[in-house]
């Protein structure tokens, strides 16, 4: 059984595994913020919604200053990856260091700057961060666990093991590329969409009565994307479309990150998303003409906050 | 000679100032904003701008006031060309009724109601600044010309595009009035909403070189679906894009539809977008980046119901 975990990242994803895990291991968490670092060493950390406690835990900005964990968990958005995977080079060596980014290439990312072995995983889970010390765990979606470099499904067992533990849900498998590759087509279809209409994922995304309705451009860039995985060898685990309709139809409207990133005028995730989906699509010479238009739209979006 | 102009918003006025400076020419005006028609009644309808104009024309916002008259010119937006000639067409009975309107699809409406029908297209520009004061912003040339299904004769035609000529607002009777048409909306439809999208001015879209290759997607569907129907274009669509996108031309310029997101006033991309794609399914011409951006635009509209 793993024993001690850093959650690097705070946001509401880290949020959620920190305090979840602070009640079966020795959680740490890594924040960006000084004092947001001092908050949590203060008042612990409260999770409401779905689950209700507080958690005490230990919280720095520096990695000299935590413990040294057996799991390192990379819960930052995909934006911050890099200047966060910088601060913990030449850190934990002996750790597994997780990434549970949206779209593809956080592993690289991260490998790039330690030795350390690698899981790979995607997260459904969501919530809402009210306050530094403080998150909702709002969707009870699981969190899919993979090897990725030195690392085999034993590993990834473990790790989905002790989140299952904590009152999370997780699952680990032999590939997680079927169900990386899922959500990325999902997440490359409809944050795209969110982020440049205003919508919240709703019902709107799964209509198709009028020829205009938003259902068919959703249809269109998920076959597009269907037809990537294709030709990159990937069988998907879930039908995206499938995924779209049945989230469209839990009656609770969900921001997706990148609507709420061009609300606050932030750097989106659009690059390591949609950008990884067209990317992949060119390297498999397959024309995917719809998510390159929202690609650059999203890009012009986040050129004009200024 | 008796003209009525239908929906007297910042172009309407523009036709209804000019005409009603010629002798020979009653000019009334209708219009559903009542500060508007009360202002033009009692200190008449002024131009201030590219030209500094004072027209009195007999302005009404109950369509029971108008006398039969042997010309209308519509210029209501596109989504309320229905309600405005169904309220009108009475005083039409023996006229000929011309749309200077953005779009596709106006004439079509117009002929359900009236018998005779001239198809225009203008390129004045210019915006209302207080009711009775139109500010007159871009001069430009007007084409008139048969609506092929019920066509005004050529006559009448003539007389109309004379009338506008003498009265300021240059205006040529031609046997097909389709290529300006096309022209036109090829350009708004393939620049406006990109502008509504992303929130950049003309210019700025113009210069981000992916998203100018995305505009030409936009315009190579446009064409198409007018090459499938015999239309020649007067002109090429990519060079007045590349035109406007000049410092001293347009480059600065919010497009309307960008103007009317930010005001959250429904758009024109029903008859922008949403025409070439009727148009192209018509004639069996895929437009599915055109599609994309009409779905897009209303999913934006759809956003403000929340």
């Amino acid at each position: 059984m793993i024993r001690s975990v850093c959650v690097a990242g705070a946001g509401a994803i880290g949020s959620l595994f920190a305090g979840h895990l602070a009640r079966v291991a020795d959680v740490s968490v890594l924040t960006r913020r000084e004092e947001h670092a001092r908050a949590l060493n203060a008042q612990g950390l409260r999770v409401s919604g779905r689950s209700d406690f507080t958690v005490r835990l230990t919280a720095a900005t520096d990695p000299d200053d935590l413990p040294e964990p057996e799991l390192v968990i990379l819960a930052c958005k995909a934006t911050d990856l890099e200047p966060l995977t910088q601060r913990l080079s030449g850190h934990f060596a002996g750790a597994t260091v997780m990434t549970v980014q949206n779209g593809l290439g956080a592993e690289e990312i991260a490998g790039a700057r330690g030795d350390w072995p690698l899981l790979s995983a995607v997260t459904f889970m969501s919530g809402t961060r009210h306050a530094d010390t403080h998150v909702e765990y709002v969707l009870d979606t699981a969190t899919w666990v993979g090897p990725y470099r030195g690392t085999t499904v034993d590993d990834a067992r473990a790790v989905a093991e002790l989140i299952s533990s904590s009152g999370l849900k997780a699952e680990a498998f032999d590939d997680l590329r079927p169900a990386q590759w899922s959500k990325l087509i999902f997440n490359a279809t409809v944050n795209a969409v969110a982020a440049l209409t205003g919508l919240p994922h709703d019902f709107h995304f799964a209509q198709t009565e009028e020829v205009s309705d938003l259902g068919h451009l959703v249809r269109d860039l998920v076959d597009e994307g269907k037809a990537v995985a294709v030709a990159a060898g990937v069988q998907l685990r879930e039908d995206p479309w499938e995924m779209n309709v049945l989230a469209t139809q839990r009656g609770h409207r969900h921001y997706p990150s990148m609507l709420e990133d061009v609300e606050a005028h932030r750097p989106t995730e659009v690059e390591l998303i949609t950008g990884a989906l067209v990317r992949e699509a060119r390297a498999h010479a397959i024309p995917v003409p719809l998510h390159t238009a929202l690609y650059r739209l999203v890009k012009a979006k986040e050129a004009g906050y200024s | 000679m008796r003209i009525c102009i239908v929906g007297c918003g910042a172009v309407g006025s523009l036709f209804a100032a000019n005409l009603a400076q010629l002798d020979d020419v009653e000019v009334w005006a209708y219009d559903a904003a009542e500060a508007h028609v009360d202002a033009i009644n009692a200190h008449g309808l002024r131009l201030s701008g590219a030209g500094d104009v004072l027209g009195r024309p007999h302005a009404t916002a109950d369509p029971q006031e108008l006398p039969a008259c042997e010309f209308g010119i519509v210029a209501t937006k596109a989504m309320h060309t229905e309600a405005a000639i169904r309220a009108t067409a009475h005083a039409f009975a023996d006229g000929c009724v011309a749309t200077v309107q953005n779009g596709l699809g106006n004439e079509e409406t117009l002929a359900s109601y009236v018998a005779r029908v001239i198809r225009g297209t203008t390129f004045p520009a210019g915006k209302i600044i207080a009711p009775g004061h139109v500010q007159w912003d871009v001069k430009g040339d007007t084409t008139f010309g048969p609506f092929e299904p019920q066509p005004a004769p050529m006559a009448e035609i003539e007389r109309l595009a004379d009338a506008c000529t003498r009265a300021g607002m240059p205006a040529h009777a031609v046997a097909d009035a389709r290529g300006p048409q096309w022209r036109k909306v090829i350009f708004n439809a393939s620049t406006n909403p990109v502008g509504a999208l992303t929130g950049l001015t003309h210019g700025r879209v113009c210069e981000r070189p992916d998203l100018r290759l995305f505009v030409s997607g936009l315009v190579d569907e446009g064409k198409a679906v007018a090459a499938a129907q015999g239309i020649e274009l007067d002109a090429d669509p990519e060079d007045l894009i590349d035109h406007a996108a000049k410092p001293e031309v347009a480059y600065d310029h919010k497009a309307s539809m960008l103007q009317d997101v930010e005001a959250g006033r429904p758009t024109e991309v029903d008859y922008l977008n949403g025409g070439i794609v009727r148009f192209g399914r018509e004639h069996g011409v895929p437009t599915p980046l055109n599609h994309a951006i009409w779905a897009l635009v209303k999913g934006v509209e759809q956003s403000w119901q929340h």
